[in-house]
This record gives structure tokens, C-alpha cells and sequence, in this order.
């Protein structure tokens, strides 16, 4: 007489467990089930600004290297413990090195990595400037009265030329 | 004077071709620096892959060593092997870390080739190899008395590779 209500009951009990694991964030085609769309959007975006060491031009998100998905597994794993975006980051940074960012910091080392294009546009602007400056500033002496004789007499012939 | 300017992008062209040709090669993008030389070994909590028995990090000090990261799904761990079991004969202290790997293969691995092992690390899920930024096999590590890390190789270890490390490995005695 109770099973069917008990039934009913499990059966209600398994329905509101899968309520909160109804959200999943979806990477390559590996499901990671988050309670909600912000850290849904945050394991999304950790996923694409790390680097997988072992395939350099792809981010965890995109690669199937056995090794990124041991990443993404752990970035989901330091999610669930609660781990800030910056602590996964250091994470993997402590165990990887700079190069899983994409974003790499601002060091010595990393300083033509940041700057070098704009000292190079800068260097390309100066010398723009340079070249504009000189050809504009070339001023023509005026002619002498026998260059301006000599000028008057070429133009005459070439009209007289023209006429014949 | 203005024709000097002229030049300006065959001289740019010029040092720039140069530049990237001698730097074409000088740096294996393969090979990442690993941020862990000269840090301690992490810890770990794990068990030997043919006893099966117990093992943390304490296991590894003691004495300098070579930490070997391979699996018998990686043929580079292969065409490496004849050389670790050179290395041990030459009293060289290696201890493995079986990574991503079945028992019954390594075990099987070891039989048919020979095992340069003090022991191993048995790391199925990588968990081990996640912590010391392995990203493919075969990676070594050499690691001081003390638990230290100082250097690490990617890629087989040969007699060349041995050459430059070996200044190292004394140099931790």
C-alpha cells in the first residue's frame, strides 16, 4: 500500500536532484554541470584564456590533448572548491608557467612582448614626420635677373613653336 | 638628403630578415620553461605501481635522482628506455612515474624491456603529472637530496640530452 507512494516520492526526490545540475556548461563537448549561468560564463572564459601546453595555439576549450582536458577537469574541480578566476589562473601558472596565459603579465622579459609594436609604430611615425618635415621645407632661391631672361626667351620660342 | 630616407625600408627589411634568421632556431617552442625548477617536489600520496603498495614524497629523499615521467602508450618513452636502463646500470637512482597508464601494460613493459626503477609512481589519472606540469611524455626531473627540483628535460633522454644535465646531476651530489 505505501510503495506507490514511495515511488511517487523517489521518483519526485531524483526529479529535484537534477533541478540545480540543470545548467551545464558545455566545452568541447564535455559537459561540466554548474547551478548557475555566472559560473557557467566564468568556467567559459577560463577555458578560453588558457593556453594547452601541449597543442601552443589552442586554449582549453578548443583542444582535445589529453592534457587539456585534465586542465579543464581541474578547473572545474577548483571552481566547485570555490577558487577565485585569479586563484585557477595562478594554479595552473604555478604548475605551467606564464605560458598557459594568453594574457601574459607585464614583466621585464615580457616587455617587447607588450610594447613592441607601438615603439615600432612609434619609431614609424617619427620617421614619417621626418621625411614630411625635410621635403616640405625646401625653399627655392628666387631667379637671377639672367635666369629670368633666359626663361622669357624660352617661352617665347616654344609659343612661337607652337604657332608654326 | 632625401634619398637617404629611401633606404629606410630596405635597411628595416634588411636587420629585421637578420634577426629572425638568427633566431629561426635558437628556441624549441616545444620545450616550455617549467617554473618548477627549484621548488620542492609537490607532494603527493600515491602507490607503487608493481607492489602497490604506499608512497609520498619522503620516498624520494635521501639521495639525488631522476624523476622519469613515461607510459607505454608513448613510443618516445620507448626509444628512451635502452638509455635509463645505461643510466641505472651506472648507478644512476631513477625512479619513475607510470602516467596515465594501465598496470598490467606497464608491468608487462617492464618484463619485456627491462626496469631502471627504484620504484615507481603509479598516477593513472595524471593527478601527479597535473602537478608538476607534465604535458607529454617523456618528461624528467632532477631532483636534489633535499627534495628539490633543479632541472627538467622534455623529450627523450639520450647521450646528448645527458651531456647538459649531468653537470647538474654532480653538481647535487
Amino acid at each position: 500500500m505505501m510503495t506507490p507512494l514511495l515511488r511517487l516520492l523517489s521518483v519526485r526526490i531524483f526529479v529535484l536532484a537534477l533541478l540545480p545540475s540543470l545548467s551545464w556548461g558545455v566545452v568541447e563537448g564535455h559537459k561540466y554541470p554548474f547551478d548557475n549561468e555566472r559560473d557557467i560564463a566564468r568556467f567559459q572564459t577560463l577555458a578560453e584564456e588558457l593556453r594547452c601546453p601541449k597543442c601552443q595555439n589552442q586554449n582549453l576549450a578548443d583542444s582535445n590533448a589529453p592534457v587539456a582536458s585534465d586542465m579543464r577537469d581541474k578547473v572545474y574541480e577548483l571552481m566547485q572548491d570555490g577558487k577565485s578566476d585569479q586563484e585557477v589562473v595562478d594554479y595552473m601558472v604555478a604548475r605551467y608557467g606564464d605560458f598557459v596565459r594568453y594574457r601574459p603579465p607585464v614583466r621585464t622579459s615580457t616587455f617587447l612582448l607588450w610594447f613592441g609594436p607601438l615603439i615600432i609604430l612609434i619609431i614609424g611615425a617619427l620617421v614619417l614626420v621626418a621625411i614630411r618635415r625635410s621635403s616640405s621645407s625646401r625653399t627655392l632661391d628666387p631667379l637671377s635677373t639672367e635666369e629670368q631672361e633666359r626663361l622669357k626667351a624660352l617661352r617665347n620660342e616654344s609659343s612661337e613653336g607652337n604657332k608654326s | 638628403m632625401k634619398r637617404v630616407f629611401l633606404f629606410i625600408p630596405l635597411v628595416a627589411f634588411a636587420v629585421l630578415g637578420l634577426l629572425f634568421f638568427l633566431t629561426i632556431d635558437r628556441e624549441n617552442k616545444d620545450v616550455l620553461p617549467s617554473p618548477l625548477v627549484g621548488q620542492p617536489f609537490p607532494p603527493f600520496e600515491m602507490s607503487k605501481l608493481l607492489t602497490e603498495e604506499a608512497v609520498s614524497t619522503s620516498a624520494l629523499q635521501g639521495k639525488p635522482l631522476l624523476v622519469n615521467v613515461w607510459a607505454t602508450w608513448c613510443p618516445t618513452c620507448k626509444a628512451e628506455h635502452a638509455f635509463l636502463n645505461m643510466l641505472a646500470e651506472d648507478g644512476i637512482r631513477i625512479v619513475g612515474i607510470n602516467y596515465k597508464d594501465e598496470r598490467d601494460k606497464a608491468h608487462q613493459w617492464l618484463t619485456a624491456y627491462g626496469n631502471p626503477y627504484e620504484f615507481n609512481v603509479f598516477d593513472p589519472e595524471g593527478k601527479l603529472g597535473l602537478d608538476l606540469g607534465v604535458y607529454g611524455a617523456p618528461e624528467t626531473f632532477l631532483v636534489d637530496s633535499s627534495g628539490v627540483i633543479r632541472a627538467k628535460h622534455v623529450g627523450d633522454l639520450n647521450a646528448a640530452v645527458w651531456q647538459k644535465l649531468e653537470a647538474t646531476y654532480q653538481g647535487m651530489k
